[in-house]
């Protein structure tokens, strides 16, 4: 009989150790490439890469600053968009919806986030952005039309498109994010308050909610993550061309559309290692994002899954 | 009088109906997606595509089956990256691992789970593409393996510890090592919870575009050596649905709808096999 530790047991425990550590070794290994990949760029562009707008392959010019921007802009209008409906519909599957129907939306919100982000690209091409182009866009213009934002011609393809269809990929997580915390609120904050003769909703609104507060925050910044860099879908209708415009219908770029469409032709070095730093740079921001969402959410004291939903 | 029993009352009804509206909009582009992948796709699945190679511009008909296969050999590979890494880390955060070491392991994990899969596909073309100077289908598997890593090895952990601490120390007080213990007794009591959490991973893989674009590169042939590029059925709806002719866009659509249903069935699969107390946790 084998000895309660012996050699296959410390074999097998390191072994183990050895697989979880990956998850370490993997998050050096990706900062490592990107340095590497791109040192020569950091190198020859220093701060400018990231503050200046000039994109031109051909002289050798390298400007992240439209896609940051691009980037930046798509993520807020999807931010915008799918905050304020998540936490509602969280809000509903938790404390308002009857038992019966919860189940059952909770399965299409995550047969939503099972879609794959090129098929709903596809859909984006086809479908979303003709009927945009030809219902809503206009009539924002019409009402909106005397600011920056709504004004200027319509394409279809534009930063607000871009902005929508990153509002459907990252509605599935924010939702189910935010409904995980809502349930690890404990049920003696919603006792007490009905107690007090409080109604549904001020039970939601007053015991509920403002106790959630700070996990909420972590699901929409984790929602942000998802946002920063989402690729193919953003890629599909965002319209992709390196400028900076106020107007919203105007189209854009991002960081990771960039990548997605000129990686296989950059043709030379300094292209290459000029879209590695973007790479760099769009790393960066979204391990501060999910950083800081993990934090939030694990000093929740609750048992968030960040993987329930991708 | 605005503090009325009615006013709130009223207030909470208005509140409920505005929350389900909300739930209504959230799932409404499901449907949306779905309804026109239906209409669009079913069309154009026909015996042909599950068995033709694509053909050229211009010619009408033609298939995906390379891009079908071609799937199926990267999520192969994948798995070989994905799933030893993923399940035995899930093993050691499950039933080694410390308080402190494990929750910095998971908060690890968890945030590498949110590398945007593009960023992989940039890691691995530097690590692979550059160094062997050719696109390979290696390489698109690496890619998919390491998003698998994190997946798998967070729900192993899960399903581990649902095994109870009842059947470790009967074990344990029989005299059999510790790691015999685990993985005949833990692991083999959680095999359904682990093949599920696999078979999630796989399904979330499939789908993914980015990370292939520059390291499987997508072919329109058949490939017979994996260090050379591989079509793949994402790839391959991508360039249909960038393409300027209406032939490869109704591909694109059967494409989409192929792979849509599949991962639903994985998913509706699993969760159907697996029991509720397993199903929770995933």
């Amino acid at each position: 009989m084998a000895p309660p530790s012996g050699l296959g047991d410390k074999v097998f425990k390191w072994f183990t150790l050895a697989m979880a550590l990956a998850v370490v070794a993997l998050v050096f290994l990706v900062g490592w490439q990107l340095a590497r990949g791109s040192s020569l760029a950091i190198r020859r562009f220093g701060f400018h890469f990231l503050a200046t707008s000039t994109w031109d392959p051909v002289a050798e010019q390298f400007g992240a600053l439209p896609f940051i921007y691009g980037t930046a802009i798509s993520s807020l209008i999807a931010l915008i968009i799918s905050v304020p409906l998540s936490i509602a519909t969280a809000v509903y599957l938790t404390e308002l919806a009857p038992l019966w129907i919860r189940q059952p939306i909770v399965s299409l919100i995550e047969m939503l986030a099972a879609i794959p982000s090129v098929i709903l690209g596809l859909w984006g091409i086809f479908v979303m952005i003709p009927w945009l182009r030809d219902h809503p866009f206009p009539f924002l213009k019409k009402i909106f039309g005397w600011t920056p934002f709504f004004s200027g011609p319509i394409y279809g393809v534009s930063m607000l498109a871009g902005g929508i269809i990153i509002a459907v990929m990252i509605l599935p997580i924010i939702t189910s994010v935010s409904r995980e915390i809502l349930r690890s609120v404990p049920n003696l904050q919603r006792e007490a308050a009905y107690a007090l003769g409080a109604t549904r909703w001020e039970v939601t609104r007053i015991a509920v909610l403002s106790y959630a507060k700070k996990g909420l925050f972590g699901a929409v910044i984790l929602g942000l993550g998802r946002a920063l860099g989402e690729t193919m879908a953003v890629t599909m209708v965002i319209g992709n061309t390196p400028q900076i415009r106020a107007s919203l219908f105007a189209p854009g770029y991002t960081l990771a559309s960039v990548i997605a469409n000129e990686f296989t032709e950059a043709t030379t070095d300094v292209y290459l290692q000029a879209l590695f730093e973007i790479g760099l740079v769009l790393f960066g921001i979204t391990i501060l994002a999910n950083l800081l969402a993990q934090l939030l959410l694990k000093t929740m004291g609750s048992t968030i899954k960040s993987g329930a939903v991708q | 009088m605005k503090n009325s029993h009615f006013w709130r009352k009223t207030k909470s009804a208005l509140a409920s109906a505005a929350s389900f509206v909300c739930a209504l909009l959230v799932i409404a582009p499901l449907a949306l997606v779905f309804l026109h992948l239906l209409r669009s796709g079913a069309s154009a699945v026909n015996w042909s595509f599950f068995t033709e190679l694509p053909k050229p511009v211009g010619v009408a008909g033609g298939g995906m089956v390379n891009a079908i296969a071609g799937s199926f050999e990267l999520l192969g590979l994948a798995a070989l990256v994905g799933v030893p890494v993923g399940v035995f880390g899930g093993v050691y955060l499950a039933e080694y691992g410390t308080v402190r070491g494990n929750w910095l392991l998971r908060f690890v994990a968890d945030v590498l789970n949110g590398v945007p899969s593009i960023i992989w596909g940039v890691v691995v073309y530097g690590l692979v593409v550059l160094r062997f100077k050719s696109f390979s289908a290696y390489a698109g598997g690496l890619a998919l393996g390491f998003i698998m890593i994190p997946l798998i090895m967070r729900t192993t952990e899960e399903v581990l510890l649902l095994v109870p601490a009842g059947y470790r120390e009967a074990s344990l007080a029989l005299g059999i090592s510790r790691w015999k213990t685990i993985v005949h007794i833990v692991m083999k009591t959680a095999l359904k919870g682990i093949v599920t959490a696999i078979l999630l991973a796989l399904a979330r893989v499939a789908g993914e575009t980015a990370p292939l674009l520059f390291t499987a590169f997508g072919n329109r042939f058949w490939n017979h050596d994996l260090s050379e590029p591989i079509a793949a059925l994402p790839l391959q709806i991508f360039s249909y649905a960038i393409s300027p002719y209406d032939d490869w866009h109704r591909q694109a659509w059967a494409g989409a709808l192929v792979l849509v249903v599949t991962i639903f069935f994985v998913n509706i699969l699993v969760r159907f096999l697996t029991r509720e107390r397993v199903a929770r946790v995933l």
